[in-house]
């Protein structure tokens, strides 16, 4: 049953082989008995959890069941969730009971899923490693000395190890795609403005965005058929027609172009990514699709630029948590200016708080043009080099990250480093495209590889079909951690 | 451009964290890397380009003037770290 799809275990719920507080029982007992060595949840309430599963039992009783009704999904602690802690992975928000739901939330809950747990995270989101949550390191499932990725590594993790069905995660930069692809799972990043950020504890709000994080593209299709659609409180959320993203999941792949930029297979990628990936490219071809060169020739301004963008938003964002209204205060402080630099100083973790530095820089007196508006114009040209390519192509293909998952403390010190290992996905928040991660292969030490797949504006149906098709002639999505 | 040891102590101030002598001394080591990086973007030309601050080009939405909230001051209280009869502590500012 671990490695049933969502469908599958939508079926046995429907036919009444198993009921959802059976189903929930049985993934809390896995992740009880797991997550003491992986660290992936930061969360669990087994009395929430079963009472959800219990409700869902009675719609799916009441033939009211829709297809995620009664299945368990854990969610990333960034969404606030009415009632439970969500910490977003600091210790500033340790104590944050939330009093409501996410736009996100709210959506999973009219479907009738089932709140399993708050997943893991990097604080507020920010790391690409699981390593600066203030409540440990994510592992990675497939080898407990590797990272998993970030910044959502706790979600995937829970997938990889099976803990969930399904899980939930947010991408500014790749934190969907890069831990999908270091734990051999799949994870999608919709089009800027499809889900809710309502409730989404901010990071850099012009490029956050909510995503599905499973085991297969077609479960990444039911997902984002829930987690999709228009939310008046967000105010850059879209007024689209809802669509059905399983759709074209089982459409040929007859004559699709594929385009790979030459820059994302030069010097910076390794050469066990660069055989899984280039062997994946090769069963598209089998497929029937083509694939063209291309070129994206402002990829290396990518990771400059969002370090200075996301920095910049997320100094703004965060300069609401100051010990007043909710979140961590300082126990001692002599006057209002000291509370609040204490509380701060104690409540945010280092990555954290070098990154609302960075950001309070680049926005300050003087240096706003060189280096906030600079970015913004180069951003632009980011954007248009996908705009020509997707002239020559119907979807982009290439590595999610240019390394397999590398070792817990291998970067932690040094953040230059650690900022380069996002270099594919950062840029494909820049132009607010979607992008997914399904794994290809394994690499070094036998630690697994994503191929990251890039579409065109609300091309997500398309991503998925072209997923699936490799998932329908391949079994790399369905392994699992020994 | 180089940072210095009083840019990190001045931003840190800006942003409300207290910062001791030894953090802002690694803090500055580790910015001026990043800053390293960041100095990339001065190579280009950029006079022609509008910046982008959006990913989508949308204008903003409007709403009726019209109330949409409840009042759940107590919940929000709840988890507040000082409160007193429906306000909240902080100390004194003004003397």
């Amino acid at each position: 049953m671990l490695n049933y799809s969502l469908s599958q275990l939508s079926s046995l719920l429907a036919e009444k082989k198993i009921s959802s507080a059976e189903l929930t029982a049985e993934f809390l007992k896995r992740v009880w008995a797991l997550n003491p060595r992986y660290n992936a949840f930061i969360t669990l309430s087994e009395e929430a959890s079963l009472a959800q599963a219990r409700a869902a039992d009675m719609i799916i009783a009441s033939g009211d069941a829709k297809p995620l009704t009664g299945v368990p999904i854990a969610q990333k602690d960034i969404f606030c969730t009415k009632g439970w802690l969500t910490t977003c992975g600091s210790r500033m928000l340790a104590n944050f009971v939330s009093p409501y739901d996410a736009g996100v939330i709210e959506r999973f809950n009219a479907a009738g899923a089932v709140n399993i747990g708050k997943t893991n995270m990097d604080e507020f989101a920010m790391g690409s490693s699981n390593e600066t949550s203030f409540y440990g390191p994510v592992k990675n499932p497939w080898d407990i000395a590797a990272v998993p990725g970030g910044s959502s590594g706790g979600s995937a993790c829970a997938v990889a190890a099976r803990m969930a069905p399904a899980a939930t995660g947010t991408d500014t930069g790749g934190s969907i795609r890069q831990p999908a692809a270091l734990c051999g799972v799949s994870g999608l990043k919709p089009t800027y403005g499809l889900t809710s950020r309502y409730g989404m504890i901010a990071f850099a709000s012009s490029l956050d965005q909510a995503g599905p994080m499973a085991k297969s593209a077609e479960d990444l299709a039911l997902m984002l058929n829930v987690m999709t659609g228009f939310d008046p409180r967000d105010s850059t959320s879209l007024q689209r027609e809802p669509e059905d993203y399983t759709r074209d999941l089982r459409k040929p792949l007859e004559g699709m172009r594929i385009g790979l930029p030459k820059e994302y297979f030069v010097d910076e990628i390794s050469n066990d990514v660069a055989r899984a990936v280039e062997a994946s490219i090769a069963e598209y071809r089998k497929l029937g699709a083509k694939t063209v060169e291309v070129s994206l020739p402002n990829t290396s301004l990518s990771v400059p630029v969002y370090y200075v963008l996301a920095p910049a938003e997320a100094s703004s964002n965060l300069s609401r948590f100051d010990g007043v209204r909710y979140g961590y205060r300082a126990p001692e402080y002599v006057d209002l200016n000291d509370m609040y630099r204490k509380s701060r100083a104690q409540g945010f973790g280092a990555e954290v708080k070098r990154r609302i530095l960075i950001g309070t820089y680049v926005l300050s007196h003087g240096y706003y043009d060189a280096y906030y508006i600079q970015a913004q114009k180069l951003r632009r040209l980011i954007a248009q080099d996908f705009a020509e390519a997707f002239e020559q192509c119907d979807i982009i293909m290439g590595p999610t990250s240019p390394t397999v998952a590398f070792d817990l403390g291998e970067k932690s010190n040094d953040p230059v480093q650690m900022y380069l290992s996002d270099a594919y996905t950062i840029a494909v928040n820049l132009a607010g495209l979607p992008g997914m991660s399904i794994p290809v292969g394994f690499g070094q030490k036998k630690r697994p590889v994503g191929l990251h797949i890039v579409g065109n504006y609300f091309s997500e149906a398309q991503m998925l079909n072209a997923a699936h098709q490799y998932q329908l002639v391949t079994d790399w999505h369905t392994r699992m951690p020994g | 451009m180089s940072l210095s040891l009083d840019d990190v102590k001045r931003v840190a101030n800006l942003a409300r964290i207290e910062i001791g002598e030894e953090e802002a001394t690694t803090a500055l080591a580790q910015l001026s890397g990043i800053f390293g990086l960041i100095q990339q973007m001065q190579a280009v030309d950029t006079a022609a380009i509008t910046p982008m601050s959006h990913a989508q080009d949308v204008m903003q939405r409007l709403r009726a003037d019209i109330v949409t909230e409840t009042d759940q001051r107590d919940l929000f209280q709840s988890i507040a770290p000082q409160v007193e009869a429906g306000l909240y502590l902080v100390p004194k500012v003004i003397e």
